[in-house]
């Protein structure tokens, strides 16, 4: 239920408001700069490994790729990533949840003990394993659209297809995700409507004739609004640290696309005594570590907000 | 409590079950056979391998051959690493993870504990808002980030400890805080939090009452019932060390448990990688039982009944 003012209460929290206008910030410069960056910055060249300087203002990778813009060309991916992968599992998760709570009984406790089951499941190597399985199959997917689309001459499916493909890692890694990151909103969904459910509005509506989904879509869900808000605000760094964990070992984005992930590898591959080539790690780093703080800190924010009970 | 210890051992088993074959159904419609090279085998050959490994037929054949080898407690053969068992493999790797996890458990606790005590009973001073953010902090920095952090300033630039490999104590030290560090906030957090909740109840009324100084209280009486959910959160933890601990592995080049589920996945090796989740899921479901029963050796008014 959202609290009266929720929104003042939460101008009042210094910490979330800064964390807030930070993410918007960044959301704004990821979508913007790219595309305002010369087309030279963008592809390779035959400095590798240059300092930062004024022409590459955060220095250079092994291809001679500017770090600004794979920085910021990552940093979109990341927070993609993390954005739809958490709003994947929001969708199936407040699904679950409600119907869950509000079925009770056995199909309650039914569907409660196969959340167990999942959540006994080691997480991030299930992710791994998904990933593996569906890639290869997916590609094999696209192609097939993709040649039919091409014996029926029509160019366009074509071209989105063939584009398809170069993302369906990207695709294959957010539905994966969100496959398995959804258990434990469902379960804070659930308990949300097993007290809602009792409430009068809820037996009001449902002695003036409406039904089950009606009572769930029009009743239940805008109620479960804010704890959904909240839940997706802390879900989606979850997700961008798992989709970084997978990029870091290799087995999620790939060149040439980069996310925080596979740019923390490269830099930490190239660690050595010798000669510290320090801006390919400290860059993305700051950028990531400062991304999830906000999103933390305004989670925190936000659960403060709305259950007072909880408040640290 | 028997009767609950042998209902949760046969849910156990179940959900092993569950995930074993999940795994090795996923693992079996990947596309990339383990004895796919890029010089393709010839197909008599390929064949023969698939026949010695029961690899062959239709998947159903596959699935029953290997949870038949499992009932026997044979984990098979590693497809990869030839002639080596995976029981082999495992028991190779495994006590590297083990120390390595156990360590970072140690502190992540400890630490943790103490930290989230201290910053209840300071609340709302320096401390208490220095050691929140703190914990925000190392929550937001993910291992691979301090990893290579703690290797450039520790190692690299004051050469006080190693930069990586494994067998001596120094080498331990490393790793193990890169592990525990997120931990530590996690347990901190949750630590003060319920000591806060706990705080307000009557029972420590009584005990102030009775003269006990304000660290008395806290220690004898309240951190006693508060600690209550960190324990239950000890769990997941446990199995999030041993499982999270393949990018520790990789950053300071350890050769653990970690990696190998990783290669295992890449080089399609079936048997290797069930075997290595095997492990996991058992030390998960281990780790939660055990939890559960010391639930209720800490508090007596929970009883158990599955």
């Amino acid at each position: 239920m959202a609290a009266p003012g929720g929104w003042q209460i939460l101008r009042r929290n210094h910490t979330a408001m800064a964390a807030l206008w930070f993410l918007v910030g960044l959301s704004l410069i990821v979508i913007v700069v790219p595309v305002l960056l010369p087309e030279a910055l963008k592809t390779t060249s035959s400095a590798s490994f240059a300092p930062p300087s004024a022409r590459h203002l955060l220095g250079t990778d092994v291809n001679g790729q500017d770090m600004l813009f794979r920085v910021l060309a990552g940093a979109r991916v990341s927070l993609g990533v993390g954005l739809a992968g958490a709003l994947i599992s929001l969708v199936i998760g407040t699904f679950y949840g409600m119907v869950s709570g509000y079925a009770g009984g056995r199909v309650d406790a039914f569907m409660m003990r196969t959340i167990e089951v999942l959540q006994s499941v080691p997480r991030i190597l299930f992710i791994m394993i998904l990933i593996a399985a569906l890639d290869d199959h997916v590609k094999e997917w696209i192609d097939g659209w993709r040649l039919a689309a091409q014996q029926h001459d029509s160019q366009r499916i074509a071209a989105g297809m063939s584009g398809l493909k170069a993302c369906s890692k990207v695709l294959v890694m957010v539905v994966s995700l969100g496959l398995v990151e959804w258990t434990a909103m469902a379960r804070i969904v659930r308990g949300q409507v097993l007290v809602l459910r009792e409430m009068t509005f809820v037996t009001a509506s449902k002695a003036m004739g409406q039904g089950s989904w009606g009572v769930l879509r029009r009743h239940l869900l805008p109620n479960l609004g804010t704890i959904i808000l909240t839940c997706l605000t802390l879900t989606i760094p979850a997700v961008i640290l798992d989709e970084s964990v997978l990029s870091f070992l290799g087995l999620g984005i790939e060149d040439p696309a980069a996310s925080w992930g596979s740019l923390l590898k490269d830099g930490a591959q190239v660690i050595n005594p010798l000669e510290s080539k320090w801006w390919l790690l400290v860059f993305p780093a700051l950028l990531m570590s400062a991304s999830l703080l906000a999103l933390n800190f305004l989670g925190d924010g936000l659960r403060d907000l709305f259950d007072p009970k909880d408040k640290g | 409590m028997s009767g609950f210890l042998l209902r949760r051992a046969f849910s156990s088993v179940i959900v092993i079950f569950c995930v074993i074959s999940i795994t090795f159904v996923l693992a079996r419609i990947t596309k990339g056979g383990p004895f796919d090279r890029e010089k393709e085998p010839p197909a008599h050959i390929k064949e023969v391998l698939l026949t010695r490994y029961k690899l062959n037929g239709t998947l159903w054949e596959q699935y029953t051959a290997y949870a038949g080898s499992l009932l026997c407690f044979d984990l098979g053969l590693s497809t990869r690493y030839r002639d080596w068992r995976v029981s082999e493999l495992l028991r190779q790797k495994l006590p590297a993870s083990f120390a390595l996890g156990t360590l970072a458990f140690l502190i992540a606790t400890t630490v943790g504990v103490m930290l989230g005590t201290l910053a209840a009973m300071r609340k709302d001073t320096w401390l208490d808002r220095a050691a929140m953010s703190g914990a925000l902090l190392c929550i937001s920095i993910p291992s691979f980030i301090s990893g290579p952090f703690l290797i450039a300033v520790a190692a690299l630039w004051l050469g006080w400890l190693p930069a990586g490999g494994w067998g001596t104590a120094q080498q331990m030290i490393l790793p193990a805080l890169c592990l525990a560090a997120p931990y530590i906030a996690y347990i901190a957090r949750l630590m003060r939090n319920s000591l806060l909740d706990v705080m307000k109840s009557d029972f420590l009324r009584a005990a102030r009452a009775k003269g006990l100084s304000e660290t008395q209280v806290v220690v004898k009486h309240a951190a006693k019932v508060a600690i209550l959910p960190v324990v239950t959160f000890l769990g997941p933890l446990a199995a999030h060390l041993l499982t999270g601990s393949m990018i520790v592995e990789s950053v300071f080049n350890i050769s653990g448990a970690g990696m190998v589920f990783v290669n295992s996945i890449q080089n399609r090796d079936v048997f290797l990688l069930g075997g290595a989740v095997i492990v996991y899921c058992v030390l998960l479901v281990l780790f939660n039982l055990l939890v559960d029963v010391i639930y209720t050796l800490l508090d007596k008014r929970i009883q158990l009944h599955a």
